[in-house]
Formats: C-alpha cells, sequence, structure tokens
C-alpha cells in the first residue's frame, strides 16, 4: 500500500476523525451524570457560602435542602414569574428578563440571595450576593470564574475576598449604588467599596461592573420587597 | 530484550535530569510559568501532562507505520487532543475543585511543545515500549520542575504549601510580608533561570563553552 498516495491519506484521515469523535462522544456520554452531579452540587455550595455556610460537596445538597425554603424567578418589576430558579442557566435567565432570588433561613432570619453573572478577563465570571431582610445591608457573597490567571484575577474566589463584602450597603438613601470594587488604597465617594485584587485589575474591574450590573436589575425586586 | 534494560532506564531517567525538557530542551516552559503559582495545581497539571505523554506516546508508536507522511503532524494532533479532552472530561467528572483551579491550562496541555517533540522525534521512529518510557520520563522531568516552580512561589507567595499555611503567624507579627512578586509570571521565569543555573552548575558538561 503506498502510504503517500492522496486516496489512502483521505481514507486514514476519515477513519481516524470518525473513530476519535465516536470515542469522544463516548466518554462525554459516560461521563456526563457526574459532571452534571459536580456541578449542581458545586452551585449549591457557591449558594451556601453566600450564606456563610461552607459545606464539603457531598454534604452540600442536604444542607441546601436544609437551609434554602424558597427559589424563584423575578421579572424587572419584582413579580415573581414562572421557572425553576436553581436549574436557570443565569446568562440566558438573564437576558430573559427573569432574575433567580434563593431565600435562606439562618436562625430564623431571612437572606435573600441573588445571582450575579459576566465576564472576566479570560472567559464568565458568577457569583451571588445575600441582603438582610432589610434589602440593603450584605449578608455574605462568593464569587467564581471559569478561568481567571490563578495567584492573580482567580483570587477573587478566595474568602479574604468575598469578606470584605460583608456589611457593605447597596443602596444610600433610596438610590442604588451597588459596592464598588476599587484599587488597593483608593477609596470613592458616595457608594461603600472594597478593595480590589492586587494584579488581578481586570477581573476586579470586570467583577464591579458585574455586581452593578446584575443588583440593578433585582431594583424592582427590592424596592417592592421594601415597602 | 529485558524491559528495563539500561538502555530503557535512560529513557526514563536522562529526561528528569539531564535532558531535562523544561530547564534543558527549554520546551513547555509557558505553560511552567501559568500553573505553577500554587502548588496543588502544579501536581495535577504535572500528572496530566505525564499521562498525556506517555500515552500519545503509545499510541503513535503502535500507528507509526500507517500514518501517512503528509498529515502525520494532523494525526498526532488529532490522537494528543482526543486525550487532552479525555483527561479534561474526567477531571471534571472526578476531580471536579482541581479542574476548576487548572481551567483552560488543561485544554492548553495540546499545545505543550514537549508533546509534540517527543511524538515527533522519538515516537515516530522507535516501538511502543520505549516510546511509553520516553513519555514517562520526559512527562516526570516537566512534573518535577512544575512542583520546585510552585513549591518556592506558593511558600514565599502566599505562605502556604497545598493551601496549610505554612509561614507561622507570628512571622506576619514581626513584620513578616508575603513576597507578592512570587505569585506574579515574571518570578516563575526567575525561578526558572535560578534552577537552570544551579543544574548547570552541578552537571559541568552541559555548559556552553562560548
Amino acid at each position: 500500500m503506498n502510504r503517500d498516495s492522496n486516496t489512502y491519506t483521505i481514507i486514514y484521515a476519515s477513519v481516524m476523525v470518525v473513530a476519535v469523535a465516536v470515542l469522544l462522544a463516548f466518554t462525554a456520554q459516560s461521563l456526563r451524570g457526574y459532571q452534571k452531579a459536580n456541578e449542581d452540587n458545586d452551585k449549591r455550595q457557591q449558594i451556601l457560602r453566600s450564606i456563610h455556610v461552607d459545606v464539603k460537596a457531598n454534604e452540600a445538597e442536604a444542607k441546601f435542602n436544609e437551609l434554602i425554603e424558597d427559589a424563584f424567578l423575578v421579572d424587572d418589576n419584582g413579580n415573581k414569574v414562572e421557572g425553576d430558579a436553581f436549574e436557570a442557566n443565569a446568562t440566558k435567565t438573564f437576558a430573559a428578563h427573569k432574575y433567580p432570588v434563593f431565600v435562606a433561613n439562618i436562625d430564623g432570619q431571612k437572606k435573600y440571595v441573588m445571582t450575579l453573572q459576566g465576564a472576566g478577563f479570560w472567559g464568565p465570571l458568577w457569583g451571588y450576593i445575600s441582603l438582610n431582610n432589610d434589602f440593603n445591608t450584605i449578608y455574605g457573597a462568593d464569587f467564581s470564574h471559569e478561568g481567571e490567571t490563578p495567584g492573580l484575577g482567580a483570587e477573587i474566589a478566595t474568602s479574604s475576598f468575598r469578606s470584605r463584602f460583608d456589611g457593605k450597603h447597596i443602596f444610600q438613601g433610596d438610590k442604588f449604588t451597588s459596592v464598588a470594587i476599587v484599587k488597593v488604597g483608593k477609596s470613592v465617594e458616595g457608594q461603600d467599596y472594597v478593595d480590589g485584587i492586587s494584579g488581578g485589575t481586570i477581573t476586579s474591574k470586570a467583577a464591579d461592573v458585574m455586581i452593578s450590573g446584575c443588583l440593578s436589575k433585582y431594583v424592582g425586586f427590592l424596592t417592592s420587597q421594601k415597602k | 530484550m529485558a524491559l528495563l534494560s539500561s538502555k530503557n532506564r535512560e529513557l526514563v531517567i536522562d529526561p528528569i535530569s539531564k535532558k531535562n525538557p523544561i530547564i534543558v530542551q527549554m520546551l513547555g516552559i509557558c505553560s511552567a510559568l501559568a500553573v505553577t503559582s500554587k502548588l496543588e495545581p502544579a501536581i495535577v497539571m504535572g500528572l496530566s501532562v505525564t499521562l498525556i505523554v506517555a500515552f500519545s506516546c503509545v499510541i503513535i508508536s503502535l500507528i507509526r507505520n500507517t500514518i501517512p507522511n503528509r498529515i502525520r503532524f494532523i494525526v498526532q494532533l488529532v490522537v494528543v487532543a482526543a486525550l487532552v479532552t479525555i483527561v479534561s472530561e474526567t477531571l471534571k467528572a472526578f476531580a471536579y475543585d482541581v479542574n476548576k483551579q487548572l481551567s483552560v491550562f488543561v485544554s492548553l496541555i495540546l499545545t505543550n511543545c514537549i508533546l509534540m517533540g517527543r511524538l515527533e522525534a522519538f515516537a515516530l521512529a522507535n516501538g511502543p515500549w520505549e516510546s511509553f518510557l520516553d513519555g514517562i520520563g520526559h512527562g516526570l522531568g516537566y512534573a518535577v520542575i512544575l512542583v520546585i516552580i510552585a513549591f518556592f512561589r506558593e511558600l514565599l507567595g502566599s505562605g502556604t504549601l497545598l493551601d496549610i499555611q505554612i509561614i507561622p503567624q507570628a512571622f506576619y507579627d514581626f513584620g513578616y510580608v508575603n513576597n507578592g512578586l512570587m505569585i506574579l509570571p515574571p518570578m516563575a521565569l526567575i525561578v526558572v533561570g535560578v534552577i537552570i543555573w544551579v543544574h548547570r552548575a552541578k552537571n559541568k558538561e552541559l555548559q556552553e563553552n562560548n
């Protein structure tokens, strides 16, 4: 068989590509169940971290079901709409003007967890921010990312960063101001702020945009609840 | 032929020191800089690369007599890409947290120069067992350097190892500060430079004469 002939080359390439495709499809299908379970538990862990509950992945489901008493979607005006808040893909549901809210019960106190999603330096960012029942004071926050630089932008996922948000206010008076993320040592007037990540300036800015952009979508819900 | 004749032993041992892919052959430096700010991702990355190099070497070696010469690079790429995808999917299913930390760098193993280098230079001309040993050797050579770099970067940059606090709080109370520069990519390059310096000082035959 002439290994340099066109026919041989084309047949070889076709067979190889089909064989690899079958192999990869099989791998993806057989691992899908494990991956989905990991992703769901990961999401539960993130939501729980935003209300200061840190559990291992295998305990996440039980703890989540124990603490989260309600989950629903709201529209721009704060009215509840149809849909599954937990299964909703953040990017798609924001595009459809439906925003997930999780209501947690911590020692009788209600906490309202809101979803964040945005674009980071290398890939998507997302997170959760929980508010006290004054609908203004941040109780806790959690941030995740797909591909920020380890040691730099990726530090937004650490507890030292997320704890900076505790007790900050997203409203000044009746005006929604969000919480700014500023360079270490800088400050801003007229709104609460936290220090960003040294060496992760672009990620910090992206997180700042994400927080103000996403929380502003909840203003309708928050103001309607305050009354 | 003995499975571990002295020639085969050299295939594994040489790349760990005297023919190390990173510090002697200068291959795969890019990812060595990117994933070494913490020890855990560096270890997983090292193991992933070792597995992928070893098995892609075996596969290419097994089919080396059938590969059409004109598309051999494409064939190599397809084999490596398939293995990288399998490793990445497996990590997602069974080591979810580590996969999150490594993120894009697992997929970027595909572009690691060590892989194409070994496939082209060794696996295409040698049997499966030799190719496997050669792949393991080069993967481990890569992993060892990653772990050394990550050890110093995490210890000096974050004061931790595998996220366990190593530098005692008392040091910080006396004014010790983590060296933030260590977690930035330039320090990875400088640490590689220091390793190369020490390595060549110990192995005089590697020093160039000019």
